[in-house]
């Protein structure tokens, strides 16, 4: 009787703090609109997201340029890093010798666990010269941004993908290893379209990274709020919108930024919710 | 013209070690290029001296204690919630709809971009709860944003406890708070603890989320309620404004090695876990 009294009461514990838990996302929500909501009203939906100018001091509040900053360094990221995380990847579940995969596994943790500002600023004194003084413009650029974020969203796409592979039941690769296929053509032929909803998902959450990194691009990105022309000029994202004006931001300027904060919470969101989907799926 | 099965397993083999040899070298020329520039800084005055005129001079003890506070501050509070969240999915959901709402929140937390937390903590305990720019409000926006980390891992380890260990604890007439706190529990620490490790990794790794929450005063803190300047911030700004290039590297070489050193800890942990 005093047991099962004790089992109820645990259980009811254990929910209490699942459900306090879970309640961060709803209070995180709840906060970031109230602030935000209103200068939104105020611009109006349309102008705020495809409004041009970004003057906070003249009350001109268009993020467009921030949003086409996002996705340019976003798409560049996905363009040189997917295909080497996915290399990776396949390197460490088929090819990878034990002794490097030990040394591999590791080396990719610690990728994953260095400080953002360690990338960008690494960017800042080895990217940024070397696309100014070979490829021209101001060093400063989508380019730089890419290459930096590139590297950091790796670890999420290597580990990822790696454990979709391996999670695939052997008889696949042994029936395309028995059909007289070579290792290659069993890898691209029957494993990685059976892992395929797997690595999508990792590719996406890779996005999300990427996406949401701040420090490291306002240290490359240059920061300009303009639409750019080529991949070599300097842009402004959400995120570093955010990051480089809050310090000093008040009033319709502060709301300002937590309205582009809601912007990026909802990509986040629908990318996030994009990735479950697919995972789940399965 | 079309290629030989041999051919094509030649160079997509190696187009792959080329990769992951890429990847390789890259890693360990920024480690290595930090490592060189910045352990000629490190002695024992830069780790106990406190920043003097913005950094330029001194050491920087000041934001080594502010890392220490604010990434406590987060653990202890994110801990108990994290593992009792986990518990709580890995023991007692049998599927169905509250189970579904809370993975889905947890793995939603887990993709929020921590500049996204870094403007819920300002806004939420800075500004409403009104505990300023101080080591707590920094430490809690933490505590938000490792919440995911620590229910993944510890549901993982939890899963990973052998079913029969509960069944024989169960066919001796215990409880099952009594399984959970005397049997699953200690076999599931190792596997929490790496979560937990890795959490702390993530705190000290942290600059966005803790410079619109925690400041950025490079004063020692004394109590929860002061402003302070974790390492990552400190770096960021000698960094960006320019202010000591030398202390900078210094800044990132002992952060690069704190992180290694969580790393191995971590690993060591779990490679004895999974035995």
């Amino acid at each position: 009787m005093k047991n099962g009294f004790k089992d109820k009461l645990s259980e009811r514990v254990f929910l209490a703090l699942a459900l306090s838990s879970i309640s961060a996302i709803a209070l995180i929500t709840v906060f970031i609109v109230i602030q935000g909501a209103p200068i939104i009203g105020k611009v109006g939906l349309r102008d705020f997201i495809f409004g041009m100018t970004w003057a906070p001091s003249q009350g001109k509040f268009g993020i467009f340029p921030m949003i086409i900053g996002s996705l340019s360094v976003t798409l560049g990221a996905v363009v040189l890093g997917v295909p080497v995380g996915i290399c990776g990847a396949v390197f460490l579940a088929e090819f990878a010798p034990a002794a490097v995969r030990n040394l591999f596994r590791p080396a990719i943790q610690l990728l994953a666990g260095i400080p953002s500002v360690v990338y960008g600023f690494w960017g800042l004194i080895f990217i940024v010269p070397f696309i100014r003084d070979n490829l021209g413009g101001p060093g400063l650029s989508i380019l730089a941004g890419s290459i930096v974020l590139a590297i950091m969203i790796l670890p999420t796409i290597i580990t990822i993908s790696e454990v979709q592979i391996l999670a695939l039941p052997r008889q696949y690769k042994e029936g395309a290893l028995a059909l007289g296929m070579t290792h290659w053509q069993a890898i691209y032929s029957v494993q990685l379209p059976a892992a395929k909803s797997g690595i999508v998902a990792a590719v996406v959450l890779g996005i999300g990274r990427a996406m949401g990194e701040t420090m490291a691009v306002i240290m490359v990105l240059g920061n300009a709020p303009g639409i750019p022309t080529s991949i070599l000029d300097p842009v402004r994202t959400l995120t570093t919108n955010i990051g480089i004006e809050m310090g000093y931001a008040a009033g319709d300027h502060r709301q300002a930024l937590f309205a582009t904060g809601i912007v990026l919470f909802v990509i986040i969101m629908i990318l996030n919710i994009t990735a479950q989907f697919i995972t789940r799926k399965k | 013209m079309k290629i030989s099965a041999r051919t094509s397993e030649k160079i997509a083999k190696t187009l792959i070690w080329t990769a992951a040899v890429f990847v390789l070298a890259v890693l360990m020329f920024i480690i290595l290029y930090i490592l060189v520039k910045g352990l000629p800084v490190i002695n024992w005055g830069f780790l106990t001296q406190v920043p003097r005129s913005m950094g330029r001079e001194g050491g920087v003890s000041s934001t080594i204690v502010g890392t220490l506070m604010v990434t406590s501050v987060a653990v202890l509070i994110a801990a108990p919630f994290g593992i009792g969240t986990a518990f709580y999915l890995a023991e007692y959901t049998k599927g169905g709809f509250i189970t579904r709402v809370i993975r889905f929140s947890a793995e939603s937390l887990a993709g929020i971009p921590s500049i996204v937390y870094g403007l819920f903590g300002f806004i939420f305990f800075v500004i409403y709860l009104d505990l300023g720019w101080s080591v707590l409000s920094g430490g809690l926006t933490l505590a938000f944003m490792i919440l995911p980390t620590i229910i993944r891992t510890s549901e993982e380890a939890i899963r990973s406890v052998p079913k029969i260990y509960r069944e024989v604890s169960f066919s001796l007439s215990a409880t099952k708070t009594q399984t959970i706190f005397k049997v699953v529990l200690p076999s599931a620490l190792r596997g929490i603890a790496n979560g937990i490790i890795l959490s702390i990794g993530r705190c000290i790794a942290e600059t966005a989320a803790v410079m619109l929450t925690a400041g950025s005063a490079l004063r020692m803190s004394r109590s929860l309620f002061d402003p302070t300047r974790t390492m990552a911030v400190h770096f960021y700004i000698l960094a960006v404004e320019g202010i000591s290039m030398e202390n900078a590297y210094g800044t990132a070489a002992l952060l690069i090695i704190i992180i290694f050193l969580i790393n191995v800890v971590a690993n060591t942990l779990v490679n004895r876990f999974v035995r």
